[in-house]
């Protein structure tokens, strides 16, 4: 994985913003409306999710190289 | 955690706007570009705020903090700039806060040049209300008051400010958020009145009514139309069209402060020292 | 301090100096306008602020903001200004700012009568905001007691961390006297943090005098203020308990403190049968048509109202018992009459005039006639 998320779902809202902007589908939202890592294998660790939340709600670290090995 | 969530009070998150609402991004490139001026810290920052959601910004940031009635922040905040101008003093406005029931005292604000930096959430709405429309809804845009669409042709806040006399005036967006963070930066350091104008997405009270989709197409629609100063210069007017309209900095110049000017008043009449 | 000739505005202007006040914010209006050109004038002589603001709303928040930041405050209006004052005197209530609000009362409603005197103003002093809130409200009848009083406002807004209203009119504001003025003067110092943030501090605690010691902007204590019912912390809260609370301690803070604040000045009253009850720069007039009137053999004493509000109940209800009628005497169409029926143990008579021109003391000592013919 090039990332690690940190959710904070008492602040997710589910308005989906971070779901739109994500270019590789990784997130998604659950039937009660909040985030969740559907797809980690496919993240690049771009940020857009983090940079865009209102909410304060998704943090995303990328992993270094070699603990990702 | 981030170290700019130091500048949150932790226990009153999460905010109160409604999903999607783009305050939270513009409140976080405050903080964002707070943290990156040494002259700023937690116990020399004031944040000064009027009445509406944009307004609720104050109460979240771990600062002295004032929410004051509708469209007084500037006046609160120049007083609180001139008793104690060693002092940062930032306000958190919007757009009918500002420029409605505030705007006589944001000309004036700028007219005299007080050394603050105000930053209007633009959200094109009267939001805490329900959707009423405000001195920024566009021209044709529905609201609860303007059912058919609105008439009333409203006002560029830049070209406002910049014609009362403030010494930074600069528009940015939720979507452009580096951007919106150096454009903030940029006022932070301008020794006067800094105006910045953030356009933010009300998907709840202005973009359901108005179809413009969720919060994500809000925010694409920045995107799509915003167009840096540089760049929008260049454009001929037939391709100024549409919803197109300029991001980026408009307006700077150096001009002695309030407090500057005032503090040479207190010199000619022998207090300086007192 | 040698004695000089001084009005009654300039008078104020010196007082709120004296009493430490450092920041003005104004606009202009006749017959205020003496208070903010003195200050103009003085406060950059002792490191103080002055500015002129867009109007009379910003007045009021200017100077809020300067309170809040550390400063003692004051600003000054008249007739339409006092009515876009009053926004943001609530505000001062509600976040319980110090900061003394000058009315040099006009002849209303709108515009009146510029600027000619008038004492119409009390019931806007009084309840001038909306909402249920406390104030304290003073009035001097001459150019010495201006000063004093603006001393003794300046204090009771940081003492109580209220707005007071000076409820002066055109007729002492304006009133030219010689006078010496005091030059040992007791001040009330900013209210301080008596622990830090560390020791668990929350902003809008009461102390024991149900006052809270609030921060000023800059020293460290990170607080909110907020025109929203807040709690302790100073924070929003949506709690009926919490706003009963606060808007009850908002008033007791004050009334608990009534006896200290209410001053009347009472003459002639150990053998009166009658008393004519007044304030401001009528009160001059009235003690005139009271001296006539004792000439005449006529049992008449004289109460004046220096603090105008808390009201003086108390004094008024005692001193009716041995009061065979009151006679109230206000240059308005009737207003402070209310207060005093209401506390009166015997019969009140109105003496009101409102057509510009203050009163002539025969004009009172007629009017103390019908009222001796009137209980009879």
């Amino acid at each position: 994985m090039k990332s690690e998320f940190t959710l904070k779902l008492d602040r997710c809202k589910g308005c989906g913003i971070c779901v739109s902007f994500c270019p590789k589908q990784v997130l998604a939202l659950d039937t009660l409306g909040k985030v969740y890592v559907a797809n980690h294998e496919n993240c690049i660790a771009c940020g857009q999710c983090e940079l865009r939340c209102p909410d304060y709600a998704i943090f995303m670290d990328k992993v270094k190289k070699e603990a990702a090995k | 955690m981030r170290s700019y969530e130091n500048f949150f009070r932790q226990n009153r998150l999460p905010h109160l706007w409604c999903p999607g609402c783009g305050n939270g991004i513009v409140m976080k490139a405050i903080v964002q570009a707070i943290e990156k001026n040494p002259d700023f810290n937690q116990d020399n920052t004031v944040i000064v705020s009027g009445i509406g959601c944009s307004s609720r910004a104050s109460g979240y940031m771990d600062f002295d903090t004032l929410h004051t009635a509708h469209g007084r922040a500037i006046p609160f905040a120049t007083g609180v700039k001139l008793a104690n101008p060693a002092l940062n003093v930032i306000v958190i406005t919007g757009d009918g806060d500002c420029t409605a029931i505030g705007g006589n005292h944001f000309i004036h604000g700028c007219r005299r040049n007080v050394d603050l930096t105000v930053v209007l959430f633009n959200n094109n709405i009267y939001g805490m209300t329900g959707g009423q429309a405000s001195p920024m809804t566009p021209l044709g845009k529905k609201a609860t008051t303007a059912p058919y669409g609105s008439v009333d042709r409203p006002f560029d806040a830049c070209k406002l400010a910049e014609a009362a006399g403030a010494t930074y005036v600069a528009r940015s967006t939720a979507f452009h958020v580096q951007h919106l963070i150096k454009t903030i930066e940029d006022g932070l350091n301008n020794r006067g009145f800094s105006f910045i104008e953030a356009l933010v997405q009300c998907p709840t009270a202005y973009g359901r009514r108005n179809k413009m989709g969720d919060p994500a197409k809000m925010m694409a629609w920045m995107r799509d139309n915003a167009v840096m100063k540089n760049s929008w210069d260049k454009l001929p007017d037939d391709k100024k069209i549409g919803d197109k309209f300029p991001i980026g900095l408009f307006f700077k110049a150096e001009s002695e402060s309030y407090d500057e000017s005032y503090k040479k008043v207190q010199e000619i009449a022998g207090g300086a020292a007192k | 301090m040698s004695a000089r000739l001084m009005q009654g505005n300039e008078a104020i202007a010196e007082g709120a100096l004296k009493a430490g006040v450092r920041f003005f914010g104004g606009y202009p209006i006749t017959p205020s306008t003496e208070i903010a050109e003195s200050l103009a004038k003085m406060l950059p002589k002792v490191g103080g602020t002055f500015v002129q603001m867009e109007d009379e709303i910003a007045s009021m928040g200017v100077i809020l903001g300067a309170s809040l930041a550390g400063k003692k405050v004051l600003t000054a209006s008249s007739g339409p200004g006092i009515s876009l004052k009053q926004e943001l005197i609530g505000y001062a209530a509600a976040a319980e700012i110090p900061a003394v609000i000058v009315n040099v009362q006009r002849v209303g409603p709108s515009t009146g009568q510029p600027t000619a005197p008038s004492q119409g103003d009390v019931m806007q002093a009084r309840w001038g905001t909306h909402g249920d809130h406390s104030i304290i409200v003073l009035s001097p009848w001459s150019v010495k007691e201006a000063f004093e009083i603006a001393v003794k406002a300046v204090n009771y807004a940081e003492r109580f961390r209220t707005p007071v209203i000076l409820l002066t009119d055109e007729i002492v504001g304006h009133l030219r006297e010689n006078v010496e003025l005091p030059t040992d003067i007791e001040v009330y110092p900013r209210r301080k943090p008596k622990i830090s943030r560390a020791e668990g501090y929350q902003p809008f605690t009461p102390d024991q005098d149900l006052v809270p010691n609030v921060a000023n902007f800059g020293e460290g204590y990170r607080i909110h203020v907020t025109g929203l019912i807040h709690d302790d912390t100073g924070f929003p809260s949506g709690s009926p308990k919490i706003t009963r609370e606060q808007i009850k301690r908002m008033h007791d803070k004050i009334s608990r403190a009534e006896d200290e604040i209410i001053e009347v000045h009472q003459e002639f009253m150990d053998d009166a049968e009658f008393a004519v009850i007044s304030f401001g720069g009528t009160a001059r007039t009235a003690y005139e048509a009271v001296l006539n009137a004792r000439k005449r053999g006529i049992k008449v004493g004289f109460v004046r109202l220096i603090t105008i509000f808390p009201f003086a109940d108390k004094i008024i209800r005692q001193i009716s018992k041995n009061l065979r009628g009151i006679l109230v005497a206000e240059l308005n169409f009737g207003q402070i009459v209310y207060e005093v029926e209401r506390a009166a143990q015997c019969p009140v008579k109105l003496c009101a005039k409102y057509d510009m021109t203050i009163f002539e003391p025969e004009e009172i000592e007629k009017s103390i006639d019908e009222l001796i013919l009137e209980v009879k």
